[in-house]
């Protein structure tokens, strides 16, 4: 059973527009038994904090191309990407580089 | 790609198609591949790790050595940047800022201002909305201490129609060569001596002292004709189209105006990439080398610069993400209810998917278009030149089949303004995007006008023609 797990999520570069404009949110994972990772706190933010149009924001299980997603201002990439498993206190940087629509 | 490993997963067996294959960051932190030290911030190019102070020396060197390079701006001279608040733009005039501030030996030579084209109207924002983003701009903008000209898209309504024409003057090998203008402006600063001034060649008084007070929003009747403009054109490409038509133009005429010779634009390697295909889709494909490359020399004494080109849009979030470059964002131009997206759009979004499983997707499109010339974009004689875009005709010789889709056939009244009279006037792109704008009545006034002065021209031409073959 994994402990409540506190995060700064954030959103740039326009992805913000699917979520009220509001670019910081502190959010609070509730407990689970699996431990919170990006693949888990993506489907999270569509059932929680995505306000409209989820195609823009989600893909499958994870971001759509074009949005690129920094974990405590580091490439997810170098993170384990999907299965970077998420601490206490951590930071979530989503930014879309998609120019419209 | 397909790394069938025996174990069924070959191509187009998998429903789920499968994302980047990199090595899982299990060994996390990894250190950057340069100093081979610091810890990795972000992986550029397919596995290539960076630490936060070699990525930073990267791209800035990546800007000074684009313009080392390609030796067109010269030193002393106005450069204007096209400022759109977007992130590869800001960090444009970040890269800027960093070549003025360095030391004397390295500092980049010329003047630079901003311009920013608010484009509130189209982009659905309210009165309010607009004003807001006009704020956080104009802070942006005043931050950086450069010179900066904010516009409304509502002023391209009142652009001279010789914005269609290409300006007189130095266009390509005619004037100064780099290394004589260097010299020249190094004999300058030596005469100059040690006045110990920072900015070298131009007296600040040809640059506004205190930044122009913006003039509030534009009438609501002009917003009101400028959206006509755009509801009447029947699709999102076309509407998309005519938004770069008049931003270009009024940034142009801009620079024309107050005597900038380069104007930069900030479009990114992903940018380009996209547009590359966009344009082709289009129908422009004769004109991809000017559309896209660094330098385009359309309007003739203004070029277009684009010293961003080589960033990938990743490389620049990351850069503004981890040096606090700020952005302003807008909505995007809008689109009516249920109507398809713009081919610009499907294009992104099709090149933006194939790279995440192909990872050199964008930058093997990119690397394709740097082999185009610009040669077919040349015009040799006004009717030659496209009315919109200012490129050569690449009607000339087509078969007739090939064009009948540019034609606009049903036109019942005579007499009055013809949509059909300013079709061979247009390039083959320029016919199709027209087509789908508006009737003639809801086009910018400077299109019209020029359009009715080379019609008639043309008509003229046609007269004396006739008269003078009857004669003989």
């Amino acid at each position: 059973m994994a402990a409540p797990v506190s995060l700064q999520v954030e959103f740039g570069g326009g992805a913000e527009l699917l979520f009220d404009g509001v670019k910081k949110h502190q959010v609070t994972l509730p407990c689970q038994p699996e431990p919170w990772d990006i693949r888990s706190l993506l489907k999270w933010i569509k059932q929680n904090l995505l306000k409209e149009r989820p195609e823009l924001f989600i893909q499958g299980e994870s971001v759509r191309p074009g949005i690129l997603v920094l974990i405590n201002e580091a490439d997810w990439e170098l993170m384990g990407e999907l299965d970077y498993k998420l601490q206490d206190q951590d930071n979530v940087l989503f930014i879309s580089t998609l120019h419209g629509g | 790609m397909c790394d069938a490993t025996g174990d069924g997963g070959g191509c187009g067996a998998d429903t789920e198609p499968p994302r980047r294959r990199r090595a899982p960051g299990t060994s996390h932190p990894r250190t950057c591949m340069k100093c081979g030290q610091g810890t990795a911030a972000l992986v550029i190019r397919v596995g290539d790790p960076f630490c936060r102070a070699c990525f930073r020396e990267y791209f800035v060197h990546k800007f000074r050595a684009m313009l080392g390079k390609n030796r067109v701006i010269f030193p002393g001279e106005k450069v204007l940047l096209a400022v759109s608040g977007g992130p590869a733009s800001s960090a444009m005039v970040r890269q800027v800022q960093e070549g003025l501030s360095r030391e004397a030996a390295k500092r980049l030579r010329f003047v630079p201002s901003l311009v920013y084209v608010e484009e509130g109207a189209v982009r659905r924002q309210s009165p309010e909305q607009r004003e807001q983003t006009l704020a956080q701009i104009e802070a942006l903008l005043q931050a950086t201490g450069f010179p900066y000209h904010v516009l409304h898209l509502e002023e391209a309504l009142e652009l001279p129609p010789s914005i269609l024409q290409p300006g007189p003057g130095t266009s390509g090998p005619s004037g100064p060569s780099y290394k004589k203008a260097v010299d020249s402006f190094i004999q300058q600063q030596r005469q100059d001596g040690d006045s110990g001034s920072s900015l070298p060649g131009h007296s600040s008084q040809d640059t506004p002292a205190a930044p122009p007070a913006t003039r509030g929003l534009p009438d609501a009747a002009q917003t009101q004709e400028l959206l006509r403009s755009f509801e009447a054109a029947g699709t999102a490409t076309a509407r998309e189209e005519l938004l770069e038509m008049l931003r270009t133009h009024l940034i142009v005429q801009t620079a024309r105006d107050r005597g900038y010779a380069k104007v930069m634009m900030g479009d990114s390697l992903t940018r380009v990439a996209v547009k590359l295909l966009t344009n082709l889709s289009l129908g422009r494909g004769a004109f991809l080398a000017v559309d896209t490359g660094f330098t385009d020399q359309r309007h003739g004494d203004v070029m277009v610069v684009r010293p961003m080109r080589d960033y990938t849009a990743k490389e620049i979030a990351f850069y503004n993400v981890f040096f606090s470059v700020p952005t302003v964002t807008v909505p995007p131009l809008f689109t009516k209810h249920r109507e398809k997206p713009s081919i610009h759009q499907l294009v992104e979004r099709f090149l933006l998917g194939l790279q995440e499983e192909f990872p050199s997707t964008i930058s093997t499109v990119y690397r394709t278009g740097e082999k185009l010339s610009p040669e077919p974009a040349k015009a040799s004689s006004e009717s030659q030149r496209c009315l919109l875009c200012l490129c050569g005709l690449d009607t000339e010789g087509e078969e007739e089949l090939a064009l009948e889709p540019t034609l606009i056939l049903e036109e019942p009244e005579a007499g009055a303004e013809s949509k059909a009279a300013y079709i061979p006037l247009l390039c083959y792109s320029c016919r199709l995007t027209f087509k789908e704008l508006g009737p003639l009545d809801t086009l910018p006034p400077y299109v019209r006008a020029e359009g009715q002065r080379r019609i008639h021209r043309a008509e003229m031409e046609q007269n004396q023609e006739n008269q003078e073959s009857s004669k003989g």
